[in-house]
């Protein structure tokens, strides 16, 4: 198969305006004719759902939550990036846009990326209009602050809660359709497969998470809007719910998955502190511009921090990055975290940790701005570790935070499944190797608002759709296998809780597929994840019935979706023969230890067609070719 | 460190529950209460029990999943902040800790300690939203708010829709959550146009879910993970005394009750 990219011919800039004039329309009269089913309600699922409804489509939307509010996109805290220029310091689309597509290492789609810079700009009106209270100047005016990867400060936040502020607007603008009939509100009920009649999508099974039911909903076109992977390492800053089950099926259903091994390890989070932890917290990237990270320079320097005097820290960013210090992009800074502790430098218990340092900033802005600027992210620090911030500084270790990689989409955000739909960090689309701070919500938000709104009547006013009845073998089929799935997840009656299989796999992962990887490491887990996926299905214990609110069957259901989805990371890590981005192939590296891609090998998209239950999945090309910019290593020098 | 213990068991909504006893050994004092419930969970699944069900997910006290009565106290003994963030170093060792799901008519309970919270959701249908349908929105920066407007709307709008402050409230009231979202819009000049509108449909709304009358106890606040000001009441029922005063037939016609 080919992988259409359906990217608009023309100048760069004016790809998406040409676009949107030469996509059909659906009249408005016959909008109400066409049924769209959304998957999740996190920034992405909750704009498009109110976005399409108030366009005039029936919109049914689904999620595993018990509100549309709780989704994980709440807990982003930092910000979201805008090329509004309003600091008057040189910022621009193309700046934006330049940034984003350098930061993601050369491995996102140039159009794309582009379409994602424009939309920016209009998202910040649109939450500002709904009431998003975004921090402020004294005179009123919005303002600004700098985050990792950019030199310009275009980054909106609402305190340290922005993806809180940002999804409440959106879902406030849903509750607003929900009331007037024009969405129907599945809460508490998660998709548990996609339906797909003559190779189109046409509808999906959920399972009512209450009473157990396992249903079929038919539409004429399927969303995905079911968030990033990140919960296959167990450990991650993702909300524990997080899973890749919606994205998994429709893989299995025929969607190509792309670049499932572009992970992102954020620098900042606290470091796990005992086998007990269920997820790590993320300490806000925007720390990053006030505090400074360092390191003993002796190894197992067991003194205090106060205790380490000046001259025998190594402020190891600023030293290896001097034009970018501390806002180096996140895979640059994570490996060098890394990389001190590997060498017996690291800090805490386990060695495992960094320093973030306040004290030059409280010294040069006082105490009072620094609580203004991070005091809820130094309040939650202290109640996790016990240790103020203001006095000590930060222990900070890179952590699982966000999945570049997704289901492959073209222009129009549509898989390789016709009808199939897929937003925000479900999709592949638009961070390459490696997702700039403040872009994931921006990300969501364009597609959510501006982009599948319009591509979805392009793909409706042309898609001839027979009528579908729930009597139709396939929607059967599907149905039966749902039901047959959870009857023997609980029927196995092993011995071990499912929840102890994850922390094996996510321990593979972290372990193999990580911050570094090589070939040794990615075969080795490839066959470790095949044992322990063998004795999944022969020794877990999924306690209760299947007709009922049953916990432990929603994570066993999930788990066995994550123990699938880490082979094919592997397996695509171990194909892509370089390091790019949050990629990291110790094999290749430059001389002083960064990523070294190959552009001539691999400047693509990898994307996986599933081809059945044991087979090796194809690796699909699609070629990224850069028309805008000019390929070259990244320096943050 | 170790503990007793006796937590809220029900089937379903429709079934009694009761208190029963486990023992939770071995818990470390750096593990939040979550995990706790988790450690106790392995073991209970691995022996083929029923684990205990409750709603979590974010675990860094945004989401507003997590909702336990922990000792007859809402979220616990730590002050601002929701169940997911406290730790097990602020309980003794050896000591019995009850655990209960929300209480309120307004909260159904589906299974152990998940209640139904989605009378929250009916009252922000009813109003609690500003009409601004995606596309046409004027340049952000045209609508200038003064920077202690804005602060004192995000102080409101940093509710996490837990339901704490129903659950502590004597009279079941959720005018904490109510008056929270009334606040966050009101302090907004987008928010303007139907402020009292908003305020007058909200209220009915809140009434119809049969959450209580609010008689400013206070206890809301002082459950409240966001530590979010019962000023908030105040201006909500200011509002809707405004409302009530101004209203026009068309108003009325409009109050459909969500």
């Amino acid at each position: 198969m080919e992988l259409k990219s359906k990217v608009p011919s023309g100048p760069l800039e004016q790809k998406w305006d040409s676009h949107r004039f030469n996509m059909k329309l659906v009249n408005p009269a016959n909008k109400r004719k066409y049924h769209v089913i959304v998957v999740g309600a996190g920034l992405a699922g909750a704009s498009a759902s109110a976005t399409m409804s108030e366009l005039g489509y029936r919109v049914s939307c689904f999620v595993y939550h018990d509100s549309p509010r709780r989704a994980h996109s709440i807990a982003a805290q930092g910000g979201i990036n805008a090329a509004k220029n309003y600091q008057n310091d040189g910022d621009s689309i193309k700046r934006l846009f330049y940034d984003t597509i350098k930061g993601g290492d050369f491995r996102a789609r140039e159009a794309n990326v582009h379409r994602l810079a424009q939309c920016s700009v209009n998202i910040i009106d649109q939450c500002v209009a709904q009431g998003v209270p975004f921090a402020r100047e004294y005179g009123g005016l919005l303002t600004n602050r700098s985050f990792g990867g950019a030199q310009v400060s275009r980054t909106f936040y609402a305190r340290g809660q922005t993806g809180q502020q940002l999804l409440l607007g959106a879902y406030q603008a849903l509750e607003k359709q929900i009331a007037k009939g024009a969405v129907a509100m599945h809460t508490m009920t998660e998709m548990i497969d996609v339906i797909v009649i003559d190779g189109v999508a046409r509808g999906i099974v959920a399972r009512d998470l209450t009473t157990g039911r396992i249903s079929t909903h038919l539409a004429d076109a399927v969303v995905l809007a079911t968030g990033g992977y990140g919960n296959v390492y167990f450990l991650s800053t993702n909300a524990k719910q997080c899973n890749v089950t919606a994205a998994w099926r429709a893989y299995k259903r025929g969607a190509a998955f792309g670049n499932p091994c572009f992970t992102q390890i954020h620098p900042t989070c606290i470091p796990q502190a005992g086998e007990f932890q269920s997820k790590l917290t993320l300490m806000s990237e925007s720390l990053r511009n006030d505090g400074r990270c360092w390191a003993p320079v002796k190894q197992g320097d067991t003194r205090s921090a106060r205790d380490i005097p000046e001259s025998e820290r190594d402020y190891f960013l600023e030293r290896k990055y001097p034009s970018f210090g501390n806002l180096a992009p996140r895979d640059i800074a994570s490996r060098a975290a890394k990389e001190v502790c590997d060498e017996g430098r690291g800090v805490g218990d386990t060695g495992l940790g960094v320093y973030l340092d306040f004290a030059d900033s409280i010294k040069r802005l006082g105490e009072k701005t620094v609580a203004e600027r991070y005091g809820n992210l130094f309040e939650m620090y202290e109640r996790i570790t016990d240790e103020n911030p203001y006095r000590q500084p930060m222990r900070i270790y890179p952590a699982v935070h966000y999945t570049m990689g997704g289901l492959w989409v073209d222009y129009n955000l549509m898989s390789t499944v016709p009808g199939l739909h897929v937003l925000g960090e479900a999709n592949f689309s638009d961070h390459g190797a490696n997702r700039l701070g403040a872009s994931a919500l921006m990300q969501g938000l364009a597609d959510g608002y501006f982009v599948i709104p319009v591509t979805i009547g392009d793909y409706l006013a042309q898609a001839k759709l027979a009528p579908v009845t729930p009597e139709h073998p396939e929607v059967r089929a599907a149905e039966a296998a749902a039901n047959d799935r959870m009857k023997r997840l609980v029927g196995i009656k092993g011995k071990r809780a499912a929840d102890s299989f994850h922390r094996d796999l996510g321990k593979i992962m972290w372990e193999k597929c990580g911050m570094a990887r090589n070939t040794a490491s990615l075969t080795t887990a490839i066959q470790d994840i095949g044992a322990l996926k063998e004795e999944f299905w022969r020794n877990v214990n999924v306690p209760g019935s299947d007709a009922d609110l049953n916990q432990a069957l929603e994570k066993a259901n999930r788990i066995a979706d994550f123990m699938e989805l880490g082979e094919l990371m592997c397996r695509d890590a171990l194909e892509r023969e370089e390091s790019c981005g949050g990629h990291f192939r110790t094999e290749y590296q430059t001389p002083d230890g960064e990523a070294l891609r190959n552009d001539d090998d691999f400047a693509h998209v990898a994307a996986w067609q599933y081809t059945g239950e044991g087979a090796t999945p194809t690796r699909l090309v699609e070629p990224l070719t850069f028309e805008n910019v000019q390929l070259s290593q990244r320096s943050y020098k | 460190m170790n503990f007793t213990l006796k937590v809220w068991r029900q089937a379903n909504a429709k079934s009694a529950g009761r208190l029963e006893t486990y023992a939770a050994k071995e818990i470390p004092s750096d593990a939040s209460f979550l995990e706790m419930i988790d450690i106790v969970n392995d073991h209970l699944e691995a022996d083929g029990k029923e684990p205990i069900a409750f709603a979590h997910d974010c675990r860094e006290g945004i989401c507003g999943s997590c909702s336990m009565m922990i000792d007859g106290v809402a979220h616990g003994p730590v002050k601002g902040a929701a169940t997911c963030q406290v730790h097990m170093r602020s309980f003794k060792d050896g000591q019995v800790i009850t655990i209960e799901p929300w209480r309120s008519v307004a909260f159904p309970v589906l299974k152990d300690l998940v209640t139904d919270r989605s009378a929250f959701d009916r009252i922000i249908q009813a109003g609690g939203y500003i009409s601004a349908p995606t596309g046409g929105a004027r340049d952000a920066n045209e609508i200038l708010v003064a920077k202690s407007d804005s602060d004192s709307a995000m102080d409101a709008a940093a509710c996490i829709g837990c339901g704490a402050c129903v659950a502590a409230c004597p009279n079941g009231s959720a005018s904490l959550f109510t008056g929270a979202k009334i606040a966050h819009l009101a302090r907004l000049p987008q928010g303007q146009p139907e402020r009292y509108k908003r305020v007058e449909l909200m209220v009915a709304q809140m009434d119809d879910e049969h959450f209580g009358h609010c008689t400013l106890y206070g206890e809301c606040q002082a459950a409240c993970p966001k530590q979010i000001s019962i000023d908030v009441i105040g201006l909500m029922n200011r509002d809707y005394i405004v409302a009530m005063a101004t209203k026009t037939p068309d108003m009325a016609g409009a109050s459909g009750h969500g």
